[in-house]
């Protein structure tokens, strides 16, 4: 499967919504840079992001979180983070890395 | 021949339209040059993609090259799969009649003139995504 | 496993670069092999030798630099990109009869087929741009 991954804050661009929009289930979907905003429980890309969570795997950036002052416990659940490593382990496990830019 | 002989399935994913920056036009000379190493290579056309094919473009006025009569010359250098979400191209109230008519000759089929672009609905395109070895967005 | 790394970007501008490094460098202490690090549209600006970023920040050229030393990255520039943003080394320059080259050692000036040979010849292609 496909890992994607998303450097777009949801409240600026949609690269997001088209990604989700065409993730087909059982790949995966990781924020990274500006992306990493999408995580935020209760915002206005929390419904959007829950319901693809029912058939997508769901990875923030660590690194990128801590620097943008975002809490991991404000995160909506089911959001796995991963560091670099975590990162580099992502790309290797999946087919192919598809960038929403 | 390619390299050792590999054939790898290529995406070229736009999502940005032309002119306002470079990405359209660099993005269309990555997919020239890779004619010469014999890949599958397919052009996705999603979001402000679509409007890269839209006809009519007149640059002289600003001042830029129009390039996009290269997209009609891409069947002579055998890329001939060009995806255009019909989603992304109706919300921007857009239809196939609004976009250049790229074409190219199937060797396969006696050299008839066929349509390169093909309006693929989201399903179809996300499958075509998962299909690829190499996803290359700009 | 064998990766190959696209950036798009140019040097603090936008993230992009430093998440290219930062990728590359845990890809390869984790023991994974970089077959090529492509830059291309403003990403050829992180090829520079003569920016001078204040002491107190990153410097990603040398950054690159330190990290192709250590682990032989190979370091390729796109050539069309570089020669429209003004990124000349030795040989381009005294062809196009510039008085002068900037490219930072370590960094090679080559083809776009560079970049497709990198798809080709690595396990996975990771890109990073805006």
């Amino acid at each position: 499967m496909l890992l994607h991954t998303v450097n777009k804050s949801p409240f600026e661009k949609n690269s997001l919504e088209t990604c989700l929009s065409l993730a087909k289930a059982g790949s995966s979907v990781l924020l990274i840079e500006d992306g990493v905003y999408a995580v935020q429980k209760g915002s206005q890309a929390d419904a959007m992001i829950s319901d693809a969570l029912k058939t997508v795997n769901f990875y923030v950036l660590g690194p990128d979180l801590d620097a943008r002052g975002m809490a991991a416990d404000n995160m909506i659940d089911g959001i796995k983070t991963v560091d670099y490593n975590g990162f580099v382990d992502l790309v290797a496990d999946h087919k192919a890395v598809q960038a929403w830019l | 021949m390619s390299e050792a002989g590999v054939i790898k399935k290529f995406l070229y994913l736009n999502r940005k339209a032309p002119y306002g920056t470079i990405y359209a036009l660099e993005s269309l000379e990555v997919v020239l040059i890779s004619a010469a190493f014999e890949q599958d290579v397919s052009l996705a056309f999603v979001d402000d993609g679509v409007f890269q094919l839209k006809k009519d473009q007149k640059t002289d006025a600003i001042g830029m090259k129009n390039f996009s009569p290269i997209y009609n010359a891409l069947g002579d250098y055998d890329i001939t799969k060009l995806y255009v979400e019909k989603e992304s191209l109706e919300a921007r109230g857009l239809t196939l009649d609004d976009l250049m008519d790229v074409t190219y000759e199937d060797e396969d089929d006696d050299w008839a003139e066929k349509p390169a672009i093909q309006l693929v609905s989201k399903t179809e395109m996300a499958d075509i995504m998962e299909s690829q070895d190499v996803v290359l967005s700009f | 496993m064998k990766f190959g790394i696209l950036i798009n970007e140019g040097p603090y501008q936008h993230q992009a670069p430093d998440s290219a490094y930062q990728f590359t460098k845990a890809a390869l202490e984790k023991g994974h092999e970089i077959f090529r690090v492509f830059f291309y549209h403003d990403g050829v600006n992180n090829a520079t030798r003569l920016a001078v970023p204040p002491q107190d920040d990153r410097n990603i050229t040398t950054q690159w630099q330190a990290l192709a030393k250590e682990y032989n990255l190979d370091l390729v520039v796109c050539i069309a990109a570089a020669q429209r943003r003004g990124l000349l080394d030795e040989n381009e320059a005294k062809r196009n009869s510039k008085d002068a080259d900037n490219i930072a050692e370590g960094f090679r000036i080559s083809g776009l087929g560079q970049l497709i040979e990198a798809g080709i010849q690595s396990d996975r292609l990771v890109v990073f741009g805006d």
